[in-house]
């Protein structure tokens, strides 16, 4: 092998390692930093007020509750949609026009920037609707947002379920509605979670969809009732909180706080789905 | 007998329409976007706006030309793309030829975690950490220059490195999975003509898993075109050329900061700016569909 030869191929090879160590060093750098300048911040009342001059006390309290009721909304309607839509392509639809135009919209939809889903929202579930800025435009428009994540994984799970189980059932004399619900789906089952999981991990970090759909209002609901109107209300999510802070109101401490709390929420839900395919596999396989 | 054909065939339609709403999404997407971003563009004048470089909104004659916004999108997209494909597919090299299965692991494992944090993160950090660097380079090279408008930083080349930093994971992703599809052969014909371990990469593996790697990138077209929050934080956000030191507006960018509060033709402009985002995602999502067809055709 010739000298230059030699220099060249460890030249490249150099560059490569630089590569991986940027991608590597970028994470634990993020990581690292968040949680230096945002770690004093979080503690029991900032995560339990809201932030109010009059009480002498930051907190977060209000978006996290707003969070959840977006993700609970959203995922009460994208995961039936998603999970039907997947059947309804693998199970019962033939090869065909109807089925590479669904799928063609289904990838269409995944490549919609969220500002333009934020747009969408604002003028037809807010305006055309008239539901205003709501937790509910908010979680409505995440749903178009969410619902390829949820369908695609579904699909992929319906497709390892041999198809000698539906064989099987129908066989028996199963209907086909009854195979769906007592077989498919809860075998499909640790697809279909993984695709929730990774749906509610989206709308956590989502903001640019948000910001005009749902608002930014902070305050906690007031008792039962106040809860259940919540979704008709404007409400901030976490994002959307810190970005409000880190650029309007300029209060980095907040938005370093808020930072902590959504990377440890990534984090666990990045833990969490590994964790569940691994063990999915692993019994699937015994 | 009966009771369970109904059932059925209830069953089947629910089915039918949970598929369909992705189709009426679709639709519905689009006719708004055009039925809204149309008006300015009658009212306004089509290459006034499209052509024109003055935003003034507010002035006593607004005037609504958004070519530096659409410029500076274009410009922002394709350069972070130049400097985020070529780390993003060495590192994909790494993953799929080079790395052990337990550094392979560790590497893939905080890609995934990069693709993960929220845009509003790398937003902040962005803030945080890049304004400031890019801020000490802008006065060191500005400091004789009393014509340049400083911008703390918050500037293109700023939105330019936070894009590229957002598409990695994307681009890296979508490249390691297609080198690994790459068939163990072609290395082992390349390795035994007498190449080496590098040459065999970038002459044989690489060039077998271009279309691969051209979806990853066009994917991250997608992604740094459509990113709003993060670049907001970053770029300043004046209506500028798209130099490197110039506050610069991009399309989203531009409607995340004045939405909140334009009324009557302002508001219908943003609208415009919508459409015009809308055009350049589905020119991106068809360049996608063809590289995947190519990648088929590979095969």
């Amino acid at each position: 092998m010739s000298n230059s030869r030699r220099i060249k191929d460890g030249l490249v090879r150099l560059l490569i390692y630089v590569c991986v160590l940027f991608s590597v060093a970028l994470l634990l750098g993020i990581i690292v930093y968040v949680l230096i300048k945002g770690i004093g911040t979080v503690n029991w009342s900032f995560l339990t007020t809201v932030t109010s001059a009059l009480n002498g006390t930051v907190g977060i309290a209000g978006n996290i509750v707003n969070t959840l009721l977006i993700i609970i909304i959203t995922m009460l309607i994208a995961t039936p949609v998603g999970i039907g839509s997947a059947i309804y392509l693998n199970e019962y639809a033939k090869p065909g026009k109807l089925v590479s135009i669904i799928e063609y919209a289904t990838e269409t939809l995944s490549g919609i920037p969220s500002i333009l889903f934020g747009l969408f929202g604002m003028m037809f579930f807010g305006e055309k609707l008239g539901l205003g800025y709501s937790l509910l435009t908010g979680s409505l428009t995440l749903t178009l947002m969410v619902l390829p994540l949820m369908t695609r994984n579904t699909q992929e799970a319906l497709k390892t379920v041999p198809s000698s189980y539906r064989n099987g059932a129908i066989g028996l004399g199963s209907g086909k509605w009854h195979m769906i619900r007592t077989i498919l789906i809860p075998s499909a089952m640790p697809g279909i979670i993984t695709g929730a999981i990774l749906a509610i991990g989206r709308i956590v970090g989502e903001s640019a969809a948000l910001l005009f759909t749902a608002g930014s209002a902070k305050l906690l609901p007031q008792g039962l009732a106040g809860l259940l109107n919540k979704p008709m209300q404007s409400g901030g999510t976490l994002t959307i909180q810190m970005y409000l802070s880190a650029t309007s109101e300029g209060d980095f401490d907040t938005a370093f706080g808020i930072a902590v709390v959504l990377l440890v929420i990534v984090l666990v839900i990045n833990l969490g789905t590994k964790a569940l395919t691994k063990h999915f596999d692993l019994t699937r396989k015994e | 007998m009966k009771k369970k054909a109904i059932i059925e065939l209830i069953a089947k339609i629910i089915f039918l329409v949970s598929a369909v709403i992705a189709i009426f999404a679709v639709c519905a997407i689009t006719i708004y976007m055009f039925i809204k971003g149309t008006p300015a563009l009658h009212e306004v004048g089509v290459s006034e706006l499209l052509c024109g470089n003055i935003w003034k909104p507010a002035a006593d004659e607004p005037s609504y030309g958004i070519l530096y916004i659409i410029l500076s999108s274009l410009v922002a997209t394709a350069s972070a793309i130049a400097i985020g494909v070529p780390i993003g597919v060495l590192t994909a090299v790494f993953l799929s030829e080079m790395a052990g299965k337990k550094l392979g692991g560790i590497v893939g494992s905080a890609v995934e975690l990069l693709a993960a944090i929220p845009s509003v993160i790398y937003g902040l950090i962005g803030m945080m950490v890049l304004n400031p660097i890019i801020f000490k380079l802008e006065m060191a090279l500005f400091k004789d220059d009393p014509t340049h408008q400083f911008t703390g930083g918050s500037n293109m080349l700023s939105a330019i490195i936070v894009l590229a930093i957002m598409i990695l994971p994307t681009v890296i992703s979508v490249s390691t999975s297609s080198l690994k599809a790459v068939p163990d052969q072609l290395r082992a014909a390349s390795l035994a003509l007498g190449a080496t371990k590098e040459q065999t990469i970038f002459k044989t593996v690489i060039p077998a898993a271009k279309s691969g790697i051209l979806t990853g990138v066009v994917l991250g077209i997608g992604r740094a075109l459509g990113e709003a929050m993060a670049i907001n934080m970053v770029a300043g956000g004046a209506v500028n050329l798209p130099l490197p030191f110039n506050s610069v507006r991009t399309l989203t960018t531009q409607i995340v900061s004045e939405m909140g509060y334009a009324q009557g033709l302002h508001r219908e402009v943003l609208f415009t700016v919508g459409l015009v985002l809308y055009v350049f995602i589905m020119i991106v999502n068809f360049a996608l569909l063809r590289a995947r067809k190519a990648g088929v055709a590979d095969e």
